[in-house]
Formats: structure tokens, C-alpha cells, sequence
């Protein structure tokens, strides 16, 4: 399949089933929201080193939050609802109870939740206190500056980590172009792109020489190791490999994503878009570029 | 479902089957034919309301002035009871679910020792919104009450959790022996408000004269009632904006209990 003179290969993502959540945080401007929503992200690119993986899904007018104030709302995954819970502790505990001003609601409705903010209230020392309002149960705990402000329960989901595609180009100034129209294109409702700005340049592959290491530089797509591997990956003219990666709290938000994205990508320069995989053994989803282009 | 008053009852009627829980099922003859006690006599619900239609989605609608007729939506769990019309006491007493809304005044002892749904006045409401009967220590459990208009003395007593929400004035003694749960006053607090709290929060956006055992904290603006207010409006208070972006003083109280309750005052 070709877009524009870019080729798309026929195979498929492998994406995996992980558990997800949605925070929003409020915050007495958009600027101090962002703060908190960048720190609360920081750190979670991939769950192989950060435990979980987080990103910003979008702003959300003041009239469109629980308080009337400007929010952000964050995506955050892990590899069970237990260690979404853990990740949701830590992050919102150190990086928006922390932030000036911030408050921090549960922003997805799901039969099945982790306990957050009933954690965090013993941050109060017995002076924390709670109210319910429409059946939710949220801490009002004291800090120096007020009172930070939190639901008691989150909501979790099933969703989908690791859709990807990589994006193959003859230099690197086309090849960036490509991945940043890309990330624009990409940024819709459900998803997020955990690596920064949305991109990753250290693709991995399972596994390596090191036996402690459980993956290592996906060796088959780098150019500098064109004559030493075994087998690359690469066409010859191709002299940098960018990778995005889309985690989603659904596989149709995902595909879509990702077709998007294609599609912003393919251009002069660009000599394929393929996507990572492992043969298809390990992840519970496979996501077809063929399919996900037909529509 | 409808049930509209046609005589006025000359003493108190106790009208606890008129809620969607008991009538659910029957038809309009059967519910005709249900008794309610006028004073000390069992008499046929007929005798005073006539009842047309049938109860779809759980809804009932009652019509008339009903300021004699007690118990309406008594220990109701689910649907819906609408009444046209002004209401007597112990209006949603001990209910657990569902929604009444009034949409004249209501009398005393409303949500009684109530623990879920929701009660909604559009005009006034008597005494002991959302109390404790006398001799009993805890009041409200849970739900919300949702006042339009004023009320008399005492809302709140013994309240342990759950919401009240009062449009215009409350009476003397708001929130007295109120273990914990919410209480938001629009209009001015009568006197003595939160006179033996335990925990829990009265807020009113007039000033007030409080017991010297409540202490002074500080002026600031707390989170969670940005939240309340903006969920006030949808019910169909009228919260000026300044409401919800202002600063409130922040009193503890009361230092005879255990000085864990809070009354928050909006600072002009």
C-alpha cells in the first residue's frame, strides 16, 4: 500500500492489554494545572522502566470541570489495577497535592475503581475531613496554602498499551517533520503518547544479551548497525527510524489514532511506515495498518 | 399515577402509603382502597383524594393543599413523588431512596432520619429539617435536601451525614448536635448555629453571631465548595458567581464537643 510515495507495510502492531485511569486536575489557573499534569507525567514513558505509563490527554474549559476552574486531564496505565492504584498514589500524593492551588477528580465513570485519595487523607494527621456529594466520597486535606481537594475512588478500565507505528525516512530532518505532523494529528479523546513530545528514537525488542535486561535497542532498526546485525530491518536509503507509541483506554481510539497519524506521516522522504511486534505471541491485540488505513 | 386531594381533612392525616414503594403494582382501584388514620380512624384513602391513572416508572404525582397530610414518600426507596402543592410533616421521613419534589411548602421534621435520595422544596420548610425525632440521638444518615425558600429552627440536629441546602434563612440553632454531614445556609443563620456540633459543616454566605466556642482559623477560599455550589446551581438555587469564587472565614467548633466542626462564613 503506498500514501503519497510512502509504503505502508502489510503487518501489524502489538498492543497489550493494560488497565487504565483518567485525572482530572483543577487548578486555580491553566498554568498551575499544566504544572501539576507535567509532573504527575514526568517519568512515565514505558511501564519496562517507569512502572506505569502517563501522558496528557487534554485541556478542559472551566465550565466543563467539577470546580469551574481550568483543568487537564491525565491518562495513566499500568499492567494491573492494583499497580494503577499503587502509580496513582504516588503521583497524585507527590506531584498534585503538591502543586499550588490544585484539586484532583476522578474522570472516569467505571464499575470498578482503586482507593486514592482515602490513602492520601492520613497525609492529613487526623485533621482531614470528608464530604460526599452525588454519591462520591472526596478529602478535603490540609496543606500550608489551604486545602487540597480529592476523590476517595478512581475509576479503572481495561485499554490497550503499545499501539505503534515507525516511521522510516531518509535523513533525519524529514523524518522528524513526519513524526511531529504525526503527534498532531494523533492527539484525540482516550489516548495519550507516553514518550516525550510523543516520540521515541530507542525502539526496544524483547530480551537481550544481558540476561538482567528484559529488552534492549530493537538492533534490526538501527541504521548504524546496518552491516553488523544478522538481519535489518531497513531499505537502503533509510537513515533514521522514529517510533510513536498510543496507549488508549479503548482499541478503536488506538486504530484511530494511529490512522491519523499514518496518514500525517506519509510524505516526500518518507520511505515506509511499519509498526513493532513480536510475532504476534505476546500481545492480546494486533492492530493491522492495512485494516486500520481501509477504515 | 395521580392522587388529588378532594376534602380537606380536618386533623392530621397519616398518608405513609402514598409512596412509589407501596404502590407500586396496584391499580387505581386498589390503591383507592387502601386506609389511611384521620386522627384515630382508619378510613379509605378514597375518602379524601381521588386517584386516576397508572404508576409508570415508578412516578407518583399528588395535588392539593396537603399541609394536613402527613408521612408522604415515608420510608421510600425508589422513584419518584411529585406533589402540586404545599405538604405537611415528616415529608420523606426515613427514606432511603428516590426523589420527592414539592412544589409549594413543606412542614416540619422533612427527611426525618432520612439516609439516601433526594428532597427537593421550592418554597418553605417548617422545623427539624432532616433531624433526629426527640429522645433520639442521630439524625440524617445520608441523601440531600434541597430547600428553596427558608427554614425554621433546627435543621440539622443530630445530623451524622448527608447534604442540606437552604435557598433563603434558616431558623435558630442550625445544625445543633450535628455529628457530621453538610449543611449550606444561602440566607442568613438564625442564632446559636452549631451550638453542640461534633463534626461535620455549616456554611452561609451572610455573617453570623457565633457562640464563643467556636474559634477563628483563617480567611481563605476551600476547594470542595466551589464543587457545591456549581452542583447547587443545577438543582436550581441561585448561587451568584462571587459565592463560588469568593474567600469564606473559617470557624472550629464547638470547643465544648470535640471542636472537629466547622462553620465557614463568605467573607464580603
Amino acid at each position: 500500500m503506498l500514501i503519497n510515495t510512502t509504503e505502508i507495510i502489510d503487518t501489524f502492531a502489538e498492543a497489550f492489554e493494560m488497565w487504565g485511569s483518567r485525572v482530572i486536575i483543577t487548578a486555580e489557573t491553566e498554568k498551575w494545572a499544566m504544572a501539576a499534569a507535567r509532573s504527575m507525567t514526568g517519568f512515565a514513558t514505558s511501564v519496562i522502566g517507569c512502572r506505569c505509563e502517563a501522558g496528557i490527554e487534554h485541556l478542559i474549559p472551566a465550565d466543563d470541570t467539577p470546580d469551574g476552574r481550568p483543568g487537564v486531564s491525565v491518562l495513566l496505565f499500568a499492567g494491573s489495577a492494583k499497580g494503577v492504584g499503587n502509580r496513582l498514589v504516588e503521583r497524585v500524593g507527590q506531584c498534585v497535592m503538591t502543586c499550588p492551588t490544585t484539586a484532583c477528580f476522578n474522570g472516569l465513570e467505571s464499575t470498578e475503581s482503586v482507593v486514592v485519595g482515602g490513602k492520601l487523607r492520613y497525609f492529613g494527621d487526623g485533621y482531614q475531613s470528608s464530604k460526599v456529594l452525588g454519591g462520591q466520597r472526596s478529602w478535603r486535606i490540609p496543606v500550608m496554602e489551604g486545602e487540597f481537594y480529592v476523590d476517595e475512588s478512581f475509576g479503572l478500565q481495561q485499554a490497550v498499551g503499545g499501539g505503534n507505528f515507525l516511521v522510516l525516512g531518509k535523513d533525519l530532518g524529514v523524518t522528524l517533520e513526519a513524526v511531529e505532523a504525526a503527534v498532531d494529528a494523533m492527539r484525540i479523546a482516550d489516548i495519550i503518547l507516553p514518550f516525550p513530545d510523543g516520540v521515541v528514537r530507542s525502539g526496544s525488542k524483547i530480551g537481550s544479551k544481558y540476561k538482567e535486561l528484559p529488552a534492549s535497542t530493537n538492533d534490526a532498526y538501527c541504521p548504524s548497525l546496518r552491516g553488523r546485525v544478522p538481519e535489518t530491518a531497513l531499505p537502503e536509503d533509510v537513515t533514521c527510524v522514529l517510533e510513536i507509541v498510543i496507549d488508549g483506554l479503548n482499541e478503536t481510539a488506538v486504530a484511530e489514532s494511529m490512522r491519523l497519524g499514518i496518514n500525517a506521516a506519509a510524505r516526500e522522504g518518507v520511505v515506509q511506515i511499519t509498526a513493532g511486534n513480536y510475532g504476534g505471541d505476546l500481545g492480546q491485540y494486533h492492530l493491522q495498518l492495512h485494516d486500520i488505513l481501509r477504515g | 399515577m395521580k392522587l388529588v386531594l378532594h376534602t380537606q381533612p380536618e386533623v392530621p392525616l397519616e398518608a405513609e402509603v402514598i409512596s412509589p414503594d407501596f404502590l407500586n403494582g396496584k391499580t387505581a382501584d386498589e390503591v383507592a382502597a387502601l386506609t389511611l388514620f384521620h386522627g384515630n380512624n382508619e378510613v379509605p384513602l378514597s375518602e379524601f383524594f381521588d386517584v386516576s391513572g397508572e404508576i409508570e416508572n415508578a412516578h407518583i404525582e399528588v395535588e392539593g393543599d396537603l399541609t394536613k397530610v402527613k408521612l408522604l414518600g415515608h420510608k421510600m426507596s425508589d422513584g419518584s413523588l411529585t406533589i402540586k402543592g404545599s405538604v405537611g410533616a415528616h415529608l420523606g421521613a426515613e427514606m432511603t431512596g428516590g426523589e420527592i419534589l414539592v412544589e409549594g411548602n413543606a412542614g416540619d421534621w422533612i427527611g426525618r432520619e432520612m439516609s439516601g435520595g433526594r428532597i427537593i422544596i421550592k418554597g418553605d420548610a417548617g422545623h427539624l429539617v432532616g433531624s433526629a425525632v426527640r429522645g433520639s440521638a442521630t439524625g440524617m444518615l445520608g441523601g440531600e435536601i434541597i430547600i428553596q425558600g427558608n427554614a425554621r429552627n433546627e435543621v440539622g440536629n443530630g445530623m451524622r451525614r448527608g447534604l442540606i441546602a437552604i435557598g433563603g434563612d434558616s431558623g435558630d440553632f442550625t445544625g445543633v448536635n450535628m455529628k457530621a454531614g453538610t449543611i449550606f445556609v444561602l440566607g442568613k443563620l438564625g442564632q446559636r448555629p452549631g451550638a453542640g456540633m461534633i463534626r461535620g459543616s455549616i456554611i452561609s454566605t451572610q455573617s453570623a453571631e457565633l457562640l464563643p466556642t467556636f474559634t477563628y482559623n483563617t480567611t481563605f477560599q476551600p476547594s470542595f465548595l466551589r464543587n457545591y455550589m456549581i452542583y447547587f446551581r443545577k438543582l436550581g438555587l441561585d448561587i451568584r458567581k462571587e459565592y463560588i469564587d469568593g474567600e469564606y472565614q473559617r470557624w472550629s467548633g464547638d470547643s465544648l464537643e470535640l471542636n472537629k466542626g466547622e462553620i465557614l462564613l463568605y467573607a464580603d
